[in-house]
């Protein structure tokens, strides 16, 4: 029987088992919203603009361990989708997007609505596509889902002309996908898990430091046991968060630029450095050449290409992250040289050094009577939490703070946007993230500048009834960039004073949503219980003390060693 | 320094515009570029000459594979290899030049592939130096026009 590319468009997802999809109608792609309609299997989640719709469905992949999928309209469609695009390909994520592009006799021809997506998001996808055939319509998808869930996960993007999605075609059998120009190496090389085994069997000042890559490989058990094994501290990256227990005693929390002063002191000392599944960003390293400047360095990721971009590397490990640690913990269940006890011994000295930086500069903020401090919020969030919400975020102090005080003990519980940084992420991310866990406590922590830039993302939870909280750290500013201001541009403020901001209980109550504000310390934890209890969308609207800041900080372009501390 | 990078491609549309977008977007630099078909029809030879130092070089090898239609990269500075660049020079030839510019053309061992009443356009071909010089000594004579192509290589058969 035949189907048209819509129908088999259907069929395709349903074979790859996605349930859920997030999109927005057009011209282009009514045929694929007509068959949505009469679809039981694949739930559309109509968010209110395309670039939410493509965080919420990289939150979904994120929160579900599988590929989110979008769908948007051709032209304005697809560019508003860039951002969430280039997002989720900065921070490797599984995502396949589908854009609507108009009949194919038309392109090229500057059709109403058209425009050139493919040679757009070239350098912000693993991969894209333009369906020129509809016979190519399905294998063409079937690849797009393999690229963009193996290897180095990433964004894959295929462009759906309108007649190849009225074109009936027979739909094509299932085959294993072989791609001759693309395997990626998942097995390390023997030799090299060897050399790293003898250096970190060697090491007396260790340090694990974990990317993203601990999350996306699934490999945080094995993380774990490794650095349990070894006595290893370990410092992760912003992506990297919860892929080690944050209350572990052997984590350090974040490191970088706004890392605890005790994973950036261990790092600037440390005699070995293994980098799991993390790419050496210029917010970790600080001045390149002080980054950790007395080590030898392993480096394990899949993706050769990251290995030695940014700081020479003495054992390059070009592996999945899961598979060479892995085959790191064998060499040492098996090794005669290993003894924990012996190992323990070693290190002790480097554990007192690191608890002694630890106990001179903590992580902490100063209280204030009266005043809502941010990190205070964030504490009580975990605390009422349990440490067990999925957590979202926007971009700025509030980020920062969330990733400092909120321990994460588990992977798969933190979505924020890392390497683009994009303001607007989070709340249409906890959108994706609740669609995907429907009975965990979802929260967005916001700030007051960022949740403007994708509020309208209220009236998709209302839609889809989804019960998730936002905590607005309202401080009037757009604080990130006021604090540079404040520490390197005299204090001008210059046009990050948010003069005029709408009273954020009333947007929520408007789409019929809960709001709820807290003003003094004392209101904090009465708010987010009563939050909590709702099962409806809540904006919880804390308005905190105006100009705190974010600290530890190492200003851009100095050592990591250079903190402006609280 | 300079390396001639050989990578064989899917041909497909589009492709080139990936390895071009990779080297503005990523700040590398390409000196000549020259791609057709290989003896396999949907499969393209793109030979690039770019400079840098072994850490650029690296990461330029590194992402061209990454690359998904990009089947092989190699760079043909770590091989003994054969290099050839083509120039169609149009050259002033007038009746007290004409037999000089042929001499010149005959020891370069290049050819003369249009007459004109007034210029030959000559065709040599050669390494980047060898047509280097041929240029320098048909300037003084009078080039009105250059039209060079980029650099292709191929490994030397293994000597055994």
């Amino acid at each position: 029987m035949k189907l048209t590319g819509a129908q088999a468009f259907i069929k395709c997802l349903e074979e790859h088992g996605v349930e859920v999809i997030f999109g927005y109608p057009g011209g282009a792609l009514i045929d694929v919203y007509d068959e949505l309609m009469k679809n039981d299997k694949v739930h559309h989640v109509l968010t209110r603009h395309e670039q939410a719709a493509v965080h919420a469905a990289d939150a979904y992949g994120r929160v579900k361990g599988e590929v989110g999928v979008a769908l948007v309209t051709s032209g304005p469609g697809a560019t508003n989708a860039v951002t969430g695009i280039a997002s989720a390909y900065m921070d490797s994520i599984p995502l396949v997007v589908f854009t609507g592009q108009v009949p194919t006799k038309l392109i090229g021809n500057d059709a109403f609505q058209e425009v050139d997506i493919v040679g757009i998001t070239r350098p912000i996808t693993k991969h894209n596509y333009l369906v020129k055939d509809a016979e190519e319509l399905i294998p063409i998808i079937r690849e797009a889902f393999h690229l963009a869930k193996t290897g180095r996960p990433g964004p894959v993007l295929v462009d759906l002309p309108k007649d190849v999605l009225a074109t009936r075609i027979t739909y094509p059998e299932v085959k294993p996908i072989s791609m001759r120009t693309y395997k990626p190496t998942y097995e390390p090389h023997p030799g090299q898990i060897e050399k790293a085994c003898q250096a970190m069997l060697k090491a007396k000042k260790p340090v694990i430091y974990a990317g993203g890559g601990v999350i996306l490989s699934n490999s945080n058990e094995e993380l774990t046991e490794l650095a349990r094994r070894l006595d290893c501290p370990v410092t992760m990256t912003l992506m990297g968060l919860g892929g080690f227990p944050g209350t572990d005693p052997l984590s350090m929390g974040m490191l970088g630029m706004h890392g605890t002063y005790y994973a950036n002191m261990a790092v600037a000392n440390c005699d070995l450095l293994i980098a799991v599944g993390a790419r050496f960003d210029d917010r970790v390293t600080g001045r390149v050449d002080a980054f950790a400047p007395h080590a030898e360095i392993i480096h394990i990721d899949v993706d050769p290409s990251s290995i030695s971009k940014n700081v020479r590397v003495d054992i390059p490990i070009v592996a999945d992250c899961k598979h060479a640690l892995v085959a790191i913990n064998a060499w040492f269940a098996r090794s005669k040289d290993f003894n924990a006890t012996e190992c323990a011994e070693k290190h002790r000295p480097w554990h007192e050094q690191i608890r002694e930086w630890k106990n001179k500069h903590p992580l902490g903020y100063v209280e204030e009577t009266g005043i809502i401090k941010p990190q205070f919020v964030i504490q009580k969030l975990h605390e009422l939490t349990g440490g067990d919400a999925i957590i979202t975020t926007e971009v700025g102090q509030h980020q920062m703070w969330t990733a400092q005080f909120y321990h994460f003990n588990k992977p798969r519980q933190w979505a924020t946007s890392g390497g683009l940084g994009v303001m607007g992420y989070g709340f249409p991310a906890a959108i994706g993230a609740q669609m995907a866990a429907p009975d965990k406590v979802v929260i967005d922590i916001a700030g007051d500048g960022s949740i403007q830039m994708n509020i309208q993302e209220l009236a998709t939870c209302r839609q889809e009834k989804l019960p998730v909280k936002v905590a607005i750290l309202n401080n009037g500013y757009l604080g990130m960039v006021r604090q540079w201001q404040e520490l390197f541009y005299n204090k001008q403020y210059s046009s990050t004073v948010m003069e005029v901001a709408p009273d954020f209980v009333k947007v929520a109550e408007a789409y019929g949503a809960v709001g709820l504000r807290a003003t003094k310390p004392s209101e904090v934890e009465p708010v987010i219980r009563e939050a909590l209890k709702i099962n409806n969308t809540v904006f919880m609207d804390f308005v905190i003390a105006r100009e705190e800041g974010v600290y530890p900080m190492v200003p851009a372009g100095k050592a990591t060693t250079e903190m402006l501390l609280v | 320094m300079k390396h001639t990078i050989s990578v064989l491609l899917q041909n497909k549309p589009g492709v080139l515009s990936r390895v071009t977008g990779l080297f503005s977007g990523r700040g590398f630099n390409i000196e000549s570029l020259s791609v057709a078909q290989t003896l396999e029809p949907d499969v393209s030879c793109l030979t690039l000459v770019t400079s840098g130092e072994d850490t650029i070089i690296e990461q330029i090898t590194k992402q061209l594979h990454k690359l998904i239609d990009v089947i092989k990269v190699t760079d043909m500075c770590e091989h003994d290899n054969v290099e050839r660049e083509m120039a169609l020079i149009r050259v002033k030839a007038e009746a007290h030049t004409r037999a000089e510019v042929l001499r010149i053309i005959d020891i370069f061992r290049g050819k003369v592939i249009d007459v004109g009443p007034k210029s030959y356009v000559v065709e040599v071909t050669g390494k980047a130096s060898k047509l280097q010089a041929v240029i320098d000594i048909l300037r003084p004579i009078g080039i009105q026009e250059i039209v060079r192509s980029g650099t292709i290589a191929m490994t030397r058969a293994q000597k055994s």
